[in-house]
């Protein structure tokens, strides 16, 4: 099945990974994809981790939850730990370099290994770092054309927020153009 | 109404579709994995010419729900396992005085206060009826965003058709799922207007509702007079065989498996995901989802007994398999595997327990 991708996306809470996941399902739908996202969180919501779960395909999904990932976002060292052992064989991890050590990193597995705070910081923003890391897994996996996720954010970023969108939309293309 | 696909939770789609199905008011009181229902509906209903009431509990919610219900007022209510234990009482004396009402339970882990992950432990709690008595929900158990809200229309008809209480078993995957749907009533939908004309018959409308000589209604559980409950019951069980015709279910691939796995809900929809790699594998297994609990859809799944290993994935300590032993009435082998409540499963998580049943390890 080469039309499915799925990627678990994980952080500390409020660095922004169910934002990430909800622009990335949302654009999947624009894009005309089935897909699904799924949050996990609950008495560790604040401060602890939270991640959630997306999946792209053509056909309707079933499992909306992925325990052996084709790819991971991790943007804390918690995270690689939880889920870099579950990564699958062949997949991808992007991985946070402004907050992860690389000794940690599974040499056997591909790493897209990126200062995603040091790169929103220098977007005038470290709260972006989330953005980056998502431009960053759009190269990786070619799972959909910037552009849609770009044009997608008016949808998921709140009208409150609303002046941030370009910048936003800048990380995730400083995180794509990444090498 | 909006016809293009909208990335929403199924408990956003079970709020949507309370709306468009005509429903009026909503009594609940919060608890977690189901709260975006009361808050959506708390916006939605007001400003649709219903209303919203923060019951004082669950068990003031269910009692609301009688009063709308007797009135032939669409009306639901929602909670997760515990609170709906509380409601029992009220669901039983819904049952016993042809009362309709939906209700929705987005289970929660359990016994006791559990946790607020998914689980399917309430599953006899909703199909053998809960409260006490000769008592019998009608059960629907949805597995994606679009059926949330598909259901929810069903369950009104349903409830209005039979004056008896629906119940939408979901759980914390369910609500918390976010995929796209699409607000376009189901075929066959009924409209707001004729839900209403279903409580004809039997609502309670006030003095002189029906000209001078009307006679008075009175909606009731208690019959005390002698042989006068027994006549009740009759009534009762008739109605529930009546149901039976209600009976759904989803079938995929199983003109060729040798192995049919049996699961409802969120575990349904993962078994599928399983079921589709191991096809591609080349092993004969095919889905039967029931979409009713109760009425269990026996009959069909009976057909299929010829032949053929059944196997009940659920998540719980063994609920459904009951009732598929039952259906199947000993034609063929039922193996079973319960994933606890409590966790978060991927599809890789049932593929031994399949694979075993398959013959396989």
């Amino acid at each position: 099945m080469p039309e499915y991708k799925d990627v678990i996306m994980a952080g500390f809470g409020g660095q922004g990974v169910l934002l990430i996941g909800n622009l990335l399902a949302q654009a999947g739908m624009e894009y005309g994809l089935e897909v699904s996202f799924i949050p996990v969180y609950g008495v560790e919501m604040r401060g602890g981790t939270a991640n959630c779960t997306v999946v792209l395909d053509t056909r309707p999904i079933g499992s909306p939850l992925v325990y052996r990932p084709l790819s991971t976002i991790v943007l804390n060292e918690p995270s690689l730990t939880k889920f870099q052992p579950r990564l699958r064989e062949g997949g991808v991890q992007i991985v946070n370099a402004s907050l992860i050590d690389k000794s940690l990193l599974d040499a056997s597995l591909s790493s897209v290994y990126l200062p995603a705070n040091g790169m929103a910081q220098k977007l005038g923003n470290s709260k972006l770092a989330n953005m980056v890391a998502l431009g960053a897994w759009l190269r990786a996996t070619g799972a959909l054309p910037l552009k849609v996720v770009q044009k997608a954010l008016k949808h998921v970023v709140s009208v409150h927020y609303a002046r941030l969108i370009s910048a936003n939309s800048a990380a995730l293309e400083a995180g794509y153009n990444f090498s | 109404m909006k016809k293009e696909r909208v990335l929403m939770k199924g408990n956003e789609a079970v709020a949507y579709g309370a709306l468009d199905a005509g429903c009026l008011c909503y009594f609940g009181y919060p608890i977690t994995p189901q709260n975006e229902i009361p808050e959506m509906l708390s916006a939605l209903l007001p400003d649709a010419g219903g209303h919203f009431v923060q019951a004082e509990s669950e068990v003031g919610a269910i009692n609301m729900l009688i009063g709308a219900g007797a009135c032939g007022v669409a009306a639901m209510v929602s909670s997760s396992s515990c609170g709906i234990s509380l409601m029992q009482e009220g669901l039983s004396f819904m049952a016993g005085s042809h009362i309709p009402g939906v209700v929705v339970n987005m289970t929660r882990g359990g016994p006791g206060l559990g946790d607020i992950s998914p689980s399917q432990g309430d599953y006899f709690q909703a199909v053998k009826g809960g409260g006490h008595g000769d008592h019998r929900n009608l059960v629907l158990a949805p597995s994606t965003v679009q059926e949330c809200y598909d259901f929810m229309f069903r369950a009104f008809a349903l409830a209005f058709t039979y004056a008896n209480p629906v119940m939408i078993l979901g759980d914390a995957v369910v609500g918390q799922i976010k995929e796209p749907a699409r607000r376009i009533p189901p075929k066959g939908a009924l409209s707001p207007g004729k839900l209403r004309l279903l409580s004809r018959g039997w609502r309670i409308e006030g003095f002189g509702a029906r000209g001078k000589n009307g006679q008075p209604r009175l909606l009731k559980s208690v019959y005390l007079a002698e042989g006068a409950l027994a006549e009740r019951n009759r009534i009762l069980i008739q109605k529930y065989a009546d149901m039976r015709k209600e009976a759904r279910c989803e079938i995929e691939d199983t003109d060729d498996a040798e192995l049919v796995v049996v699961a409802f809900g969120s575990i349904g929809r993962i078994a599928r995901s399983v079921i589709r790699e191991l096809r591609a594998g080349g092993r004969r297994i095919g889905l039967f989802r029931p979409l009713t609990l109760y009425p269990f859809p026996d009959a069909a799944l009976r057909e299929l007994a010829p032949g053929r290993r059944f196997l009940v994935l659920e998540q719980n300590a063994g609920q459904m398999v009951e009732d598929v032993r039952l259906a199947l009435e000993g034609r063929a082998r039922v193996f079973w595997h319960g994933v606890m409540p409590g966790l978060f499963i991927g599809a890789n998580e049932l593929e031994a327990p399949i694979l075993a049943a398959f013959g396989e390890n």
